[in-house]
């Protein structure tokens, strides 16, 4: 066994145990843990990724003394150790990124506690990627979810207090359904680790008995799940959720959190259900109706909103539409372009949060789209930043998100009856996109005053502000940590837009072996 | 009454009290109720893993007399579950309970509707 075998669950196990140190340390001391871990892990992750690209297969990692049907497992492969670093990249990119905000906005005795939960939502992101047992994967999901209910509640406003108790009684909610469905399939399987569990799905299957008792597995579970990750029509929780947390943390739960859970989901997909039944569940044809539906709501929702948070929050709603319409298509080439569009979304989400404080910090701390007009010339990294992730919601080619519209759209043909359904809620979405993107980015690049945009910059350096009557004082200028963490969001949505190729190989390589 | 209905009577009831739960953690407005429907549908499903776990004739997990012979004792993994989730659950409940405190202390109620409208008009006083 080669040492680097050890290492998905070392990143897990550091993970936890910089949250559990961090405890007894000072802010800065519980941030610098925090930063080490999340690179340390990351590093980690990338060893496995290419320990599995080289040696072409996947390995499991037996727990304790237990061999396989009764002890505990972890799994790695190519798609785990990818999921794994790009997670980690965009985690370590927000914390950096949100770093001055995080001690602006959280009081200094509660530092530690939101890198505390920082690490443990790594921990269980981790888990929830590399785990093989299914109870583990419920133990986790809870983990996450205490994780990300503490982020929510960190900056203690009224807001964020209500958004905290929302998403716990969501999650909840999601979290009983899981484990009601992991029950069943303990009964009816007597298993909890995926691949036995598989094989004993595939006899029961096959002798045509408990046909009933796993169909409703099989919806419990994706159900559940998908009130954990916000699909459609359980989404309600998102945009206050989203949108009035620290930036990290909006950055993190939009662009991570619920990501996490559907990749727990395509797990169970492909290593305990079988992609086959699967599809004749005609669960799947669910997910698909509610992923078109989150795709047009979430997008329409977004236009109405007058407030640049809650405007990406609801374009978050849709963006998850797409990876469950994805999912809902059916076919390897639908799944693949959901892992796409989880990464890419993922970093591009980031980076919008991200980029958008740069802005409003600029604007007088104000959020709506009156109070942003022409911030792109007072913040113009902020700016630039916020035009790329725009850009790439919007599906500009070149960009990450260019790919994953193009991956829908080309998996689509391979599903002729959804075929149609899918094309044109692609199109359809991309406009409204288009529609709620493009009318901020204008905003945010018109002058503000009549005259040219020299007199503007003028207007600026002598510190009368930039939009008329409010009077801004000069931008303070952006943290260097953001400023790093906005041009490396910018490179990461570059790299998965223009060298996609071997990422969607990796990913079709380590879908075949999930098999 | 059909026989395998007496058959699974634990089973029956924890689902019907999963449906309780469920439905009173999503619908009920009072949070205090919300959080004992969440205990409530948890619960139901720990009745339904130890009800499983359950072999008619044997005795509890733990080797006794050096017994070794596996047909002597139940399943012990559903009961290992069962405790995991209780830990799981007892966490759960603290949170939202530690979250239910400080919305009363500072809404001065338990109804999330009505914190949600003085969440909303309290926030219209600054603008």
């Amino acid at each position: 066994m080669s040492f680097v075998q050890n290492f998905p669950f070392f990143s897990i196990i550091i993970a936890m145990f910089s949250g559990i140190v961090s405890s007894v340390l000072s802010g800065k001391k519980a941030r610098a843990v925090s930063i080490t871990a999340i690179t340390v892990t990351t590093v980690l992750s990338a060893c496995v990724l290419a320990f599995c690209l080289r040696t072409g297969q996947s390995y499991t990692y037996m727990m304790g003394h237990f061999p396989a049907p009764w002890g505990n497992e972890i799994r790695a492969g190519v798609l785990e150790g990818l999921t794994a670093v790009l997670f980690g990249v965009v985690m370590f990119l927000s914390v950096v990124g949100g770093l001055h905000y995080t001690e602006e906005d959280v009081e200094p005795s509660k530092q530690n506690l939101f890198y505390i939960m920082i690490d443990l939502m790594l921990s269980s992101l981790l888990a929830l990627i590399y785990t093989n047992d299914l109870f583990t994967a419920y133990v986790f999901v809870e983990i996450n979810t205490i994780a990300g209910c503490g982020l929510i509640m960190m900056s203690q406003t009224g807001r964020s207090l209500t958004a905290a108790i929302r998403y716990m009684v969501m999650s909840s909610l999601g979290s009983g359904l899981f484990l009601i469905g992991l029950s069943l399939l303990y009964d009816v399987t007597g298993q909890l680790l995926m691949s036995p569990a598989k094989e004993a799905v595939a006899r029961i299957v096959a002798d045509g008995s408990y046909q009933i008792p796993l169909l409703v597995i099989v919806a419990v579970v994706s159900v559940g799940l998908a009130i954990k990750s916000g699909l459609f029509p359980f989404h309600y929780w998102i945009p206050d959720t989203y949108g009035y947390a620290t930036p990290t943390a909006s950055a993190v739960l939009s662009g991570l959190v619920s990501k996490g859970y559907i990749f727990l989901l395509i797990k169970f997909f492909y290593r305990v259900i079988g992609t086959e039944n699967a599809v004749h569940s005609h669960i799947i044809n669910a997910l698909f109706v509610f992923g078109v539906a989150g795709m047009m709501f979430g997008s329409l929702r977004a236009i109405m909103q007058t407030d640049t948070r809650k405007m990406i929050a609801y374009s978050s709603v849709a963006q998850i539409g797409y990876i469950y319409m994805g999912i809902g298509l059916g076919t390897q080439a639908g799944m693949i372009a959901a892992i796409f569009h989880i990464f890419s979304h993922g970093a591009t989400k980031a980076l919008l949060f991200i980029s958008c404080v740069g802005l409003y910090k600029a604007s007088g701390d104000r959020t709506d789209f009156l109070a942003l007009r022409g911030s792109g010339y007072r913040n113009r990294l902020a700016g630039a930043g916020f035009l790329i992730g725009a850009l790439s919601m919007v599906g500009f080619p070149m960009l990450a998100g260019f790919i994953s519209k193009l991956l829908f759209a080309t998996s689509a043909f391979a599903s002729p009856h959804k075929m149609l359904i899918t094309l044109i809620a692609l199109a359809v979405s991309t406009v409204l996109n288009a529609i709620y993107f493009l009318r901020l980015l204008i905003g945010l690049y018109r002058p503000t005053k009549s005259g040219s945009f020299a007199e503007m910059e003028q207007a600026e350096q002598s510190g009368r502000g930039g939009t008329a009557g409010s009077g801004f004082a000069a931008p303070a200028a952006n943290p260097w940590t953001m400023r790093i963490a906005i041009v490396c969001f910018i490179i990461l949505n570059l790299i998965l837009g223009l060298f996609s190729q071997p990422i969607v190989r990796a990913i079709t390589d380590g879908l075949a072996m999930f098999g | 009454m059909s026989p395998t209905l007496m058959l699974n009577l634990e089973e029956e009831v924890s689902m019907v009290l999963f449906g309780v739960g469920f439905t009173m953690l999503l619908l009920h407005r009072n949070l205090i109720k919300k959080i004992m429907g969440m205990n409530i549908m948890d619960t139901a499903v720990y009745l339904f893993l130890a009800a499983k776990g359950y072999i008619e004739g044997r005795g509890v997990p733990i080797m006794t007399d050096g017994v070794q012979d596996a047909s002597a004792y139940i399943n012990p993994v559903p009961s290992g579950l069962v405790l995991t989730g209780i830990v799981v659950s007892v966490s759960t409940t603290a949170l939202m309970l530690a979250l239910t405190i400080r919305l009363y202390e500072r809404y001065h109620s338990l109804d999330l509707d009505r914190i949600l409208i003085s969440m909303k008009m309290e926030e219209e006083e600054q603008l």
